[in-house]
């Protein structure tokens, strides 16, 4: 049993600061959905707005289209996976699975009888008796999903549980959550501030800054189609080309800059005209290095100034004639041992794999 | 030299002098302040009470007359117990469990309240207004609760002024101002133990228990207090022992008929000039607070060493 969630014109305001601002967001029944950004963006805040530990100040919460004001955070059909898990230490692994039972009166033997099947379920059988400070990193994340579960919620909501992971565990972790919620089959509600965790595990990501919410989509379609310089910059990396809008023809622009003209893909809603100052965005990983550069529009020389091998992929920082710094990835695969510092190169990139849009506030980090 | 070895950490982090005075003064303070004369009463409970010219001399010699009062009661009585201080000192041990119980009541709600629901403005002015009346001395305040609880006191009198009551009710003479008295001369050593305790619960854990569907009794009785349970202990044990010896709130407030345990020692120290009675009665309140203590913490499965944490 999964259900939806629609949050309606919801703002979260404490004091004259806008935590949440004008939130409009519909999350299907039994979607894996992300709320991205940077910290203190509001994604929290909206968490606990659908969980019933923060009523909006405006705008409502619906869960399976019922309108949740003024019901507390133990009366609704979510559960929250707290960013420190706060499982209760003081309890067995199993009293902590089936303290939502313990709760509703649910007898001893039928408790433990579903602790036992839900420790199955995460890969944990027989170690109910232990104490939570006798798990590892790993399986405390476990616990804390399996005491999530054992209500049957509608709706999982996950503050950033993986963050206090080391990176191999993550990524794990990931493909575990991805795989429970395709059993469970229900809602997940995923914040995070990791770009990687939330494109890797959702179906969809909002992308939220400054309490706003600047994009919702598919992972792809937002890593790809960017709206804002922030989700551009923000979601994965992006290297920023500033200029002035030279000429629009349907779905490419010209754009001036100071180190060049090059003609990117431009989206049919993007309002902007000839002569209005806007930023072409290209990727690191979609810069490539020719020996001659002629048969292709868009054209760089840059001057190497530092090399970074990453491992399956080398970084290359280099600045341009104007004197702003470019990065580009090269796949391992391809051989770049003659290009070394101070080399002077040249670089192309795909009018497709390029995006103008009007000029705005980046992400800095 | 395994107590060296024990030392030296704490000599390194310290520094030799510093290390050298707390290492005096701990054992001057311990040595000369506790125990040299709790084992002088010791022994003087077990002598015959003589005057101290003669010490030493034929009136001088070990007994255990002192104990059997206590139970006994004097050799001429008729009774075959001694009835009196048996109820007085029953009476102490029981009330003194319900103060400490009401006590407990009393300071867990303002206690969770100042640790987790307050801002940190509003708790430290209730944190302030609970310490300032403590710096009135607690024979000033006993009188003070007297004023207010006197047949013709302050709440007797606005009670039938205002019409509610006909008469005043007797509350010095039911106890009750004792009761008061006692339960609010230790409030602020329940109270920041208690304090404490909750302080350092997460608040993640009270709202996880809530989303999981936990009531506000059950997340308190599941969650908060069995966290709490060693600053619990910790404040029970020390309002229980401090309530059990108390004397001025009880010379203050308790009626004429009855007496606290503690004036009945007072009364052989002072009024009877038995100092030996009074050392033998001082030794078994002593000894029954403890062991009462320890029975409680073997109950509730707390160590000694959490209380201190």
């Amino acid at each position: 049993m999964s259900a939806g969630v629609e949050l309606k014109d919801v703002s979260v305001t404490f004091g004259s600061f806008f935590a949440a601002k004008n939130v409009n967001v519909k999350i299907e029944g039994g979607e894996f959905f992300s709320f991205l950004g940077p910290s203190g963006c509001g994604k929290t805040t909206l968490l606990r707005a659908i969980s019933g530990f923060q009523d909006p100040s405006e705008g409502q919460v619906l869960i399976d289209n019922k309108d949740m004001l003024g019901i507390g955070p133990n009366k609704r059909p979510t559960s929250l996976i707290f960013q420190n898990l706060a499982l209760f230490p003081l309890m067995t692994v199993a009293e902590n699975i089936a303290f939502s039972l313990e709760v509703r009166g649910v007898s001893k033997p039928e408790r433990m009888k579903r602790a036992g099947e839900l420790l199955e379920l995460i890969a944990l059988e027989g170690q109910g008796d232990k104490k939570v400070h006798q798990l590892s990193g790993g399986q405390k994340q476990r616990v804390a999903i399996a005491r999530a579960l054992a209500v049957e919620p509608k709706v999982l909501l996950l503050d950033e549980p993986l963050s206090a992971l080391d990176l191999k565990l993550r990524q794990r972790m990931r493909t575990e959550l991805r795989e429970i919620q395709k059993r469970v089959n229900i809602t997940f509600i995923y914040i995070t501030h990791d770009q990687g965790e939330a494109l890797t595990m959702s179906d969809r990501i909002a992308v939220m800054n400054e309490g706003e919410l600047e994009q919702i989509g598919q992972c792809d379609d937002v890593y790809n189609n960017p709206l804002t310089p922030f989700v551009a910059t923000f979601v994965g990396e992006n290297n920023p080309l500033f200029g002035k809008i030279k000429d629009l023809s349907g779905d490419e622009a010209k754009i001036e800059t100071s180190d060049g003209v090059f003609i990117s893909s431009i989206d049919k809603s993007t309002n902007l005209n000839v002569g209005d100052e806007a930023i072409s965005f290209v990727r690191p990983e979609s810069l490539f290095m020719v020996k001659d550069g002629n048969d292709y529009k868009n054209k760089l020389s840059v001057k190497i100034e530092n090399i970074e091998f990453e491992g399956n992929v080398k970084n290359f920082y280099a600045s341009l004639y104007s004197g702003s710094k470019i990065k580009f990835s090269v796949a391992n695969a391809i051989d770049t041992s003659e290009i070394e510092a101070s080399s002077q190169i040249e670089l192309c990139f795909d009018t497709s794999k390029s995006i103008i849009l009007p000029k705005g506030a980046l992400a800095t980090e | 030299m395994k107590s060296l070895f024990f030392t030296q950490p704490f000599f390194q982090k310290n520094g030799k002098s510093v290390a050298l005075f707390f290492l005096v003064a701990i054992v001057f303070w311990f040595i000369f302040l506790v125990i040299i004369p709790q084992l002088y009463m010791l022994d003087l409970s077990f002598r015959a009470n003589i005057p101290p010219l003669e010490r030493g001399g034929p009136k001088d010699f070990y007994t255990l007359e002192h104990y059997r009062h206590f139970v006994f009661g004097s050799k001429t009585s008729a009774d075959a117990y001694n009835f009196v201080d048996l109820g007085v000192f029953g009476r102490t041990i029981i009330v003194s469990i319900f103060v400490t119980i009401a006590n407990l009541a009393f300071c867990y709600p303002i206690a969770f309240y100042i640790a987790k629901i307050a801002t940190p403005s509003t708790a430290r002015l209730l944190i302030v207004s609970l310490i300032i009346p403590f710096w009135i001395n607690e024979l000033l305040r006993s009188f003070a609760l007297r004023i207010l609880f006197a047949n013709e006191g302050v709440i007797n009198n606005v009670l039938t002024g205002i019409g509610i009551l006909d008469q005043g009710i007797l509350f010095i003479t039911y106890d009750v101002g004792l009761y008061t008295g006692l339960i609010y001369a230790y409030i602020l050593l329940m109270m920041f133990p208690l304090y404490n305790a909750i302080e350092s619960l997460d608040v993640n854990q009270i709202e996880a228990a809530k989303d999981l569907g936990s009531s506000t009794f059950r997340t308190h009785w599941r969650v908060v207090i069995p966290h709490a349970k060693p600053g619990i202990v910790s404040g029970c044990t020390m309002v229980f022992m401090l309530t059990v010896g108390a004397l001025a709130t009880p010379v203050v407030l308790s009626s004429p008929n009855t007496l606290w345990f503690p004036q009945l020692i007072y009364q052989w120290f002072n009024l009877n000039d038995n100092w030996s009675r009074g050392s033998a009665y001082s030794i078994i309140l002593l000894i029954v607070s403890v062991v009462f203590v320890l029975t409680m913490m073997r109950i509730f499965k707390v160590r000694i060493g959490e209380i201190i944490r």
